[in-house]
């Protein structure tokens, strides 16, 4: 067991190593010089110009700032903000909780909802749960996130004045952002379960369990739910990927100072240090995730383990 | 050996014809399916014919008529620069098709050129090629499109150039999957004896018989296509004013939601009919093509 | 000697928007205590079907059980309650299937899917249920530690070896076989057949054995009942059915046989298919297909008929009223 989970944390680190020369070498080709941007309309000397250049780590060649960039990673240093010098990373620090907040409570929510909804619609096929969940996995996939989040603050924040309508303080101000973020994760979550489930029901030692004389509500709990979850957890290891970007829009409808506005309004204004430390951040952030949810896997399915002996 | 190669290839396009009709019936057979196509074809219809279905233009403004609310005069309203909201989002369907259909040409080019290379030469290059793909596709899609973005410069243009280079992966993909598939066939072998070139046969053989799933990914790509399009131009990176764009729409209405609702309802109702749309009929076209994966 | 299972008129139609299937018509079958029954026919003739019944694990729906009577040790299992039915299952009567790759749970240990049924059926703790389950492992021949390995770890004879101890776990007085070998290496095949009869004659279980494989019936069974589209068209003893097959299916049956002695060049198959389910013809089932068709074959179904004592036939041949042998002269 340690052996796997040994492996896959190294294998992690090539991955990790790639998504960092990827996102830098996208941002390394943006057009345009930020020094003239900063400097426009002054009248600087070359000198200035190169001490600014310095001060920003844009000199020296392509392998040389990479060389640079990853030195600094590693001792937690992402550059320089280009308008406000001030360290990507403390700005990092300031949005990424919120981001978090909003994307881990998305995350929790869908799950348990969405296994529960896939469940209960497999168990009935054929009959109303099943149209009810299959429909409402049709509509969670098709709906606009920012607009589902326009119509919930509408009702909930202007007209009944429930929740509040921007910021992230407490647990109501989390319920709208977490719930909008969560309803496209929700529906693929339920889909996945619902036809793991029907496929898993129909499978021979699901047979061989009642022939057995198992009660029906054990088959489904102690023979069935197991083997069906495998390809679930793979949906929900999908789906952290969109919950990012589902958290991304919420932020920007809810006024709420994470991870999103912070890249949207850093592209806007050509802030590239803000954007690659930002997408970096969230990429390496997914890179654990994915991780986490492969160790998953080696605790509910043995013949993964066993490939490790 | 020539005549018998002709042969074979008139026997598979006999097969696709055969096949036609068959996979239209159980298309025909799918109530949710045809409600999907009845759907896209209203939005068809629209973009086709938006100049001319009202009396209104979709970009001048008209201060006198400002925050009206749906009426017989304004199916929808106006909004708060005057314009009649309905004429703006029947415009905006041109918009919206516009960005599904070059996205989805992007990527499948790109995809197929790249999956027909890696399924074709196998071995080294193929391994190299779907290890960078795998990555690819493991960056979340409003990630990627994003960061292409950022690099390219906001505009509605960059943004169909972020999406398609995003969806690359998918067909990529599905054409490697077809490709290995047929790789071994006898005809594949014949062609070759004939003297067909790599190319020849890629396009003239592996194309036509892959296309099934490619117009699958297709179809069902093209509403997440057009989510994300509206959603890049809600946060500010898509279209610039006055371009009539559905989620551009969204994100000026927002300001006057309290009092003036409807100006955010409409266009987020269009994106989701849109969405919904292409999903239904993407389903449709997948349970046609192969009944088998239906539950 | 009153017998152990009594099926009476059975039948099962799966109702599909394609149509109605008719699986099983009309069923009529028989097993005494400690006997073993081969149930043979070809795939698609509703064999699985009819067990299935008996067990009453059939899919419903769109399977839908139109008529009949299920009688075990004199009980009707057709009118039995759910529950009534899940302490039967596992306990008086088991089934194993075919394949036992896939009929074993693969993340649940051998251990704990043995120890399930026993633990299920006897007011026992779960801990003694493990300790019995291991028993059991060794009585099929596979060392007691593995008992905490998965199924995976077991090659293809040794999974069909800890399905049987699942299946006989309990004692049931009727074990049901589903093509328990077909699956299995031939000489795999031979071992767990070996493994089967001596458990059933040690616990006296009765069997009805599904196969395709006459040589199996042969080995292992003392009476046989032949299916086809949904009925049995001749049952009778080992012998009955051996040396006096009266049925062209059940002749035509031992003819597909390749005889290691005489001199043919080719194989004699039966000619044509089974006819679809959904579309019975009138009349026998067998007429397309049959060498000896007589006229009146193809629009009346004949009635089963008992030629000799135990030996039934359902053919027009026989419905005569000399029973004669009308193709002795072959």
């Amino acid at each position: 067991m340690f052996k796997y989970i040994l492996r896959r944390i190294l294998l992690m680190i090539p991955v990790m190593l790639f998504v960092i020369v990827i996102v830098f070498t996208l941002m390394y080709f943006t057009p345009g010089d930020p020094v003239d941007t900063i400097l426009a309309g002054s009248d600087a000397t070359a000198q200035t110009r190169e001490a600014l250049r310095e001060e920003l780590g844009l000199n020296g060649t392509y392998l040389e700032r990479l060389g640079r960039y990853i030195g600094g990673l590693l001792h937690g240093d992402l550059g320089l903000d280009y308008n406000s010098r001030m360290p990507v990373i403390d700005i990092i620090k300031v949005a990424f909780p919120s981001t978090l907040k909003i994307a881990g409570a998305a995350i929790a929510f869908a799950t348990i909802l969405g296994i529960a909804i896939g469940i209960w619609a497999a168990v009935n096929q054929y009959t109303f749960a099943d149209t009810f969940a299959t429909i409402l996995a049709l509509l969670g996939n098709s709906m606009p996130v920012f607009w589902l989040a326009l119509l919930l603050m509408l009702q909930f924040s202007i007209r009944l004045r429930w929740l509040p309508a921007t910021g992230l303080d407490g647990w109501k101000g989390l319920i709208m952002p977490a719930f909008c973020t969560s309803v496209s994760s929700l529906a693929a979550i339920a889909r996945m379960t619902r036809s793991s489930m029907l496929e898993v029901i129909r499978s021979d030692y699901i047979t061989t369990a009642r022939a057995k004389g198992v009660r029906e509500a054990n088959v489904i709990t102690e023979h069935a739910l197991g083997n069906a979850m495998i390809p679930v957890v793979t949906t929900i290891g999908i789906q952290f990927g969109n919950l990012l970007g589902g958290a991304v829009l919420t932020e920007t409808v809810f006024a709420i100072p994470g991870m999103g506005t912070m890249i949207v309004s850093a592209i806007k204004a050509r802030n590239i240090p803000v954007v690659q430390g930002g997408v970096l951040v969230c990429a390496l952030s997914l890179c654990v995730l994915n991780l986490v949810i492969d160790l998953l896997y080696g605790f509910i399915d043995p013949r993964i383990k066993s490939q490790y002996k | 050996m020539k005549e018998n190669n002709m042969q074979k290839q008139e026997a598979l396009t006999y097969k696709h014809r055969g096949q036609g009709a068959e996979i239209w019936r159980r298309f025909r057979k799918s109530k949710t399916a045809m409600l999907g196509l009845f759907m896209l074809l209203v939005l068809v219809f629209l973009a086709i014919f938006a100049d001319v279905l009202t009396p209104y233009d979709a970009t001048k403004s008209d201060a006198a008529n400002r925050m009206l609310q749906p009426s017989a005069e304004h199916l929808f309203g106006t909004d708060e620069l005057g314009r009649d909201i309905f004429t703006r989002i029947a415009m905006g369907t041109r918009i919206s098709l516009t960005v599904g259909l070059v996205s989805v040409t992007i990527s499948a080019v790109g995809g197929i050129i790249l999956g027909s290379i890696a399924g074709y030469y196998g071995g080294k290059v193929d391994t190299i090629i779907m290890r960078f793909v795998d990555i690819w596709m493991a960056i979340p899609s409003l990630l990627l499109n994003i960061t292409i973005v950022a690099v390219l410069g906001v505009g509605l243009e960059n943004v169909m150039i972020a999406i398609g280079i995003s969806n690359i992966p998918g067909y990529c993909r599905t054409i490697r999957a077809s490709i290995m598939s047929i790789k071994g066939s006898e005809y594949i072998e014949a062609a070759k004896a004939s003297g067909a070139s790599d190319a020849r046969i890629i396009l003239s053989h592996i194309i036509p018989n892959s296309l099934a799933p490619l117009i699958v990914q297709a179809t069902l790509r093209m509403g997440a296509s057009i989510l994300i399009c509206a959603s890049m131009s809600f946060m500010g990176l898509g279209v610039v004013p006055p371009t009539p764009e559905w989620g551009a729409m969204l994100s000026t209405g927002r300001s006057f939601l309290r009092d003036h609702p409807h100006l955010c309802t409409f266009p987020g109702g269009a994106i989701m009919y849109t969405v919904l749309a292409m999903n239904l009929l993407g389903d449709g076209i997948r349970d046609a093509l192969d009944p088998k994966l239906k539950n | 000697m009153s017998k152990l299972l009594e099926i009476k008129n059975l039948t099962v139609h799966y109702e599909t928007v394609d149509g109605v299937i008719h699986a099983v018509e009309g069923l009529n079958l028989s097993l005494e205590k400690g006997q073993t029954l081969g149930l043979v026919g070809e795939t698609g003739a509703g064999k699985t079907t009819t067990m299935k019944a008996i067990m009453r694990i059939l899919p419903e729906p769109p399977a839908k059980l139109k008529s009949g009577e299920i009688f075990f040790a004199g009980e009707d299992l057709l009118k039995k309650t759910v529950s009534e039915m899940r302490k039967i299952r596992g306990k008086r009567i088991s089934m194993i299937f075919q394949d036992p790759m896939t009929s074993l749970n693969p993340i649940m240990t051998v251990g704990h899917q043995i120890a399930e049924v026993i633990h299920i059926h006897n007011n026992i703790s779960k801990r003694d249920a493990e300790v019995e389950a291991a028993k059991m492992l060794e009585t099929v021949g596979i060392k007691a530690e593995r008992a905490n390995d998965y199924p995976h770890q077991f090659s293809g004879g040794m999974k069909q070896r800890v399905v049987i101890a699942m299946a006989l776990a309990c004692n049931p007085d009727l074990l049901i076989a589903d093509e328990p070998t077909t699956a299995l290496d031939v000489t795999i095949q031979a071992q767990v057949l070996e493994l089967m009869r001596l458990l059933k004659v040690q616990r006296e279980t009765a069997m009805i054995l599904i196969t395709h494989d006459l040589g199996i019936v042969a080995e292992t069974c003392d009476s046989v009942a032949i299916m086809y589209a949904g009925e049995i068209v001749e049952k009778g003893s080992l012998s009955d059915i051996f040396n006096d097959a009266r049925h062209p299916y059940t002749k035509g049956l031992f003819a597909c046989i390749p005889d290691l002695f005489s001199e043919a060049e080719m194989l004699t198959p039966i000619p044509g298919q089974m006819p679809d389910p959904s579309e019975l013809p009138a009349g026998c089932n067998f007429c397309s297909r049959c060498a000896y068709a007589m006229e009146g074959c193809g629009s009346r179904d004949p009635a089963m008929r008992e030629i000799a004592p135990g030996h039934f036939v359902k053919c027009h041949r026989w419905t005569g009223e000399t029973g004669k042998d009308v193709l002795d002269d072959e």
